[in-house]
């Protein structure tokens, strides 16, 4: 199957050169990270986590999105999914990979990653994490290829894989809950600890999963003759339109808590994001992170509403806008305001603001180009199984 | 056995499982697993564990070290706290970056607001208002960053000292986004480098090891002049001002004990119960 | 065989590249490393063939206990007492890590990072600066 990714047009190869490009200006970068050390970051000792960490954050919400394409076909039997199914398990495979990369980047001492596994401690939020993105990774590997090469083969699939696809679903709701337990069992960060973080990942994780999906599908309706179809399409705006409401509830139920306790730890980091801190020693105000946070709000009620409307008026261009919306707006809101907003302030009530470096920009750009590379070629394979078993059929 | 009668002794096997099992789980999640010495009651010791013959391993002792830190004495004093972290930073190799970024620190000072964020500092005297607090590692009896730790680096010994095996750190950094105390540093560069010919470590102390890039370091309570019967340096550098006062908690005839029977002390940040074991008087 | 004319050289280009390590080095016989010894004492914790072949597992035990388990007790070596420690014990009567731990360790190409954070003996540092 694999040597269907070797054959394309001009359009396909030049994308895939863009994004070895940009793969080697990562290989780049981390090798002058590795060297000298991870003070090429714009990371500090008040805050110890920076984009590499939120980008992962981030992503697991991704892969989980996933979950939103397989559950209907495989669990209610909504044959409209049947041709998106594969689409988002590879999808996942894509965002769980940048995942484990973020984290090797994000690592101190990378040759000694395997000590997670040399000296197992159940006690540590990391490491359930480790075997519930490898474990979901495996998942959608086995479940994906399996299927696919039955189609391509023209059978059906093997009954042993029925068992995995449907661990894979609550699978995907444990990768996300365990990511969001890695912040909220932290004593003494307010902003993380909150018992909704886990649902509130999984609201955003449900609309910039399938979200992307949408986009790249749209891309491929224009220079493919890959059409998801109209049904899946609509359903998928369902989908996507109410999970994206639910984040935002969430969000206001943080914000009703914070503001009407009026407990300052609660408070701080949302003032923070979106109104600006100011230190009362010096009276130097600290606001980063506030355009980009006001602009994911405004982008994601955009993004809702232009969603619901690009369904009646039955437009694509309309649709791609809106999931380019929600998917920007909180890729915002947890790509960058959560896991850097939660060290601001720091425990001792001090502010210190974190801007990433080039090296540090670099790393990201090579690992999402990595990602994209994933999802290009395995899409690619994907989509000429579909197409050419729909020829013959 | 008819079939109702099979599926209710499995239901109810099952249960009892789950009962008898469920909270041994649940100590193992929170690192509970050894026996906690007990918050603010430090002279209730396990009676058990003091004066048994030292088991193999890492059998709890029943120790727990702590210390005493009276701010007064520090303010009288100009220029102890300073002495303190001299002895300290020098004798542990810990860099200097000259920038706050790059910043390792193992013992350092810090005003009552940023020490005691959740106090009242409304109409506080002007005495606490200008004093600085000497802060370190808390050796907390419930150490979050050790519940943190992927891989035990950092981990509570038998003395109840949180400790730091470098050999072990992968560099993961969550054990300083879990500490409520910024007690931990990361190696963010080489700190054995220079910068405009001036070397990080000042002066290399020959008798113990530097750091290599990319592990985190706190204080250590001193644990290997422990071992040797000595003080931590810090409550050494203090000479005889009393300014610091070290010993075991769960030993009611030890100096902190004594100290802290007789004198009003606060921890910081006791709401978040992490149990921290440095106290201080106002 | 399709593409025999391109498969078969190939093979045997691959193969003998592969195999150029052990040509080149046929016949000789390897020149054991010659290692400084320590001046007045006689034997070390294990006996030298231990040593030789398994000092790092001794020095990663030594690590955990007196780290982890805080068994910081000294061992006995010839009616003398040693510290439990690369820096304070094995370097105490190794006086020089580069004419005693790097000698063979290059010779084995093996690159342990002891070093990276403990400190080598001032001999080594004194060699440093006299260069």
């Amino acid at each position: 199957m694999l040597e269907k990714a070797l054959k394309g047009n001009v359009g396909y190869w030049a994308w895939i050169l863009c994004l070895l490009g940009i793969m080697g200006v990562g290989v780049i970068c981390y090798a002058v990270q590795f060297n000298y050390g991870l003070g090429a970051t714009g990371m500090s000792r008040d805050v110890t986590w920076g984009i590499y960490i939120s980008q992962f954050t981030f992503l697991v919400g991704v892969a989980a999105g996933g979950l939103m394409l397989v559950l209907p076909y495989y669990l209610h039997h909504y044959k409209d999914f049947g041709r998106i199914t594969i689409l988002g398990e590879f999808m996942a495979i894509a965002a769980v990979a940048m995942c484990l990369l973020f984290i090797m980047a994000d690592l101190g001492q990378p040759m000694r990653a395997l000590n997670v596994v040399f000296h197992p401690t159940p006690n540590s939020m990391l490491f359930y994490d480790m075997i519930v993105l490898n474990g979901y990774l495996f998942l959608n590997v086995v479940c994906g290829w399996v299927v696919l090469h039955s189609e391509y083969k023209g059978i059906k699939y093997p009954n042993w894989v029925k068992p995995l696809i449907y661990l894979s679903i609550p699978w995907a709701v444990s990768i996300h809950t365990v990511t969001a337990f890695l912040y909220c069992g932290l004593p003494g960060r307010h902003f993380w600890l909150t018992a909704i973080l886990a649902p509130r990942f999984l609201a955003s994780a449900f609309a910039a999963g399938p979200a992307l999906l949408m986009v790249i599908a749209l891309i491929m309706k224009q220079t493919t003759k890959f059409n998801v179809g109209r049904v899946a399409q609509d359903k998928l705006v369902t989908i996507i339109g109410y999970a994206a409401i639910l984040n935002f509830f969430f969000l206001g139920c943080e914000i009703f808590v914070a503001y009407y306790s009026q407990i300052p730890g609660h408070m701080h980091t949302l003032d923070y994001l979106f109104f600006g801190l100011t230190d009362h020693a010096t009276g130097e105000v600290y606001n980063n992170l506030v355009p980009f946070m006001r602009a994911s709000v405004i982008m994601g009620f955009a993004g809702i509403a232009l969603l619901f409307f690009s369904r009646s008026q039955k437009s694509d261009s309309m649709l791609a806008i809106s999931c380019i919306l929600i998917f920007v707006s909180f890729w915002i809101d947890k790509g960058l305001g959560l896991v850097l907003g939660g060290f601001v302030p720091n425990g001792m009530e001090q502010i210190t603001e974190y801007i990433p470096t080039g090296i540090e920009i670099g790393v990201t750009a090579g690992i999402w180009a990595t990602g994209f590379f994933i999802i290009t070629v395995l899409y690619k394979i994907a989509i000429s199984v579909k197409l050419e078993n729909e020829k013959t059929a | 056995m008819d079939n109702s009668r099979r599926k209710f002794l499995k239901i109810a096997g099952i249960s009892a499982v789950a009962t008898v099992g469920a909270p041994a789980a649940l100590n193992l999640l929170t690192g509970n697993a050894h026996a906690s010495s007990g918050h603010g009651a430090p002279q209730a010791a396990a009676p058990a564990a003091h004066g048994a013959p030292a088991a193999h391993g890492e059998a709890p002792t029943g120790k727990r070290y702590g210390m005493v830190i009276d701010a007064r004495k520090f303010h009288a004093n100009p220029g102890l706290a300073e002495k303190c972290i001299e002895a300290c930073h020098t004798n542990y190799n810990v860099p200097d970056f000259g920038n706050k970024k790059d910043e390792i620190k193992w013992l350092w000072k810090m005003p009552f607001a940023n020490a005691f964020p959740e106090h009242s500092h409304y109409k506080k005297d002007h005495t606490v208002h200008s004093m600085d607090f000497l802060v370190t590692c808390n050796h907390c009896d419930k150490p979050p960053c050790v519940r943190a730790c992927p891989t035990k680096a950092t981990f509570k010994n038998k003395d109840g000292i949180v400790m730091m095996d470098f050999h072990r750190c992968i560099g993961c950094r969550f054990c300083m986004a879990a500490c409520p105390y910024g007690a931990r540093s990361f190696n963010w560069r080489d700190p054995r480098g220079s910068e405009n010919g001036v070397p990080f470590i000042k002066k290399l102390n020959h008798d113990f090891p530097t750091r290599m890039r990319g592990v985190v370091e706190k204080c250590s309570f001193c644990a290997l002049r422990l071992a040797e019967g000595k003080l931590p340096l810090c409550v050494e550098a203090t000479g005889d001002t009393g300014a610091m006062f070290f010993g075991d908690l769960n030993d009611p005839h030890s100096d902190v004990s004594k100290v802290l029977q007789s004198k009003f002390t606060i921890q910081r940040k006791p709401a978040l119960g992490t149990t921290p074991s440095v106290f201080y008087i106002i | 065989m399709y593409d025999k004319g391109k498969i078969v050289p190939g093979l045997i280009i691959f193969v003998g590249l592969m195999l150029f390590a052990i040509f080149n080095n046929a016949g000789q016989k390897p020149q054991p490393p010659k290692l400084e010894k320590p001046e007045g004492y006689k034997e070390c914790v294990l006996p030298v063939e231990e040593m030789k072949q398994s000092h790092m597992v001794l020095l990663n035990e030594w690590r955990d206990e007196v780290i982890r388990e805080g068994k910081r007790e000294q061992v006995k070596v010839g009616g003398k007492m040693f510290d439990k420690s690369l820096q304070r014990g094995c370097m105490h009567c190794h006086t020089s890590k580069k004419k005693f731990c790097d000698v063979c360790h290059e010779f084995a190409s093996v690159y342990p990072y002891c070093w990276d954070c403990h400190i080598a003996p001032q001999r080594d540092m004194a060699d440093q600066e006299a260069k």
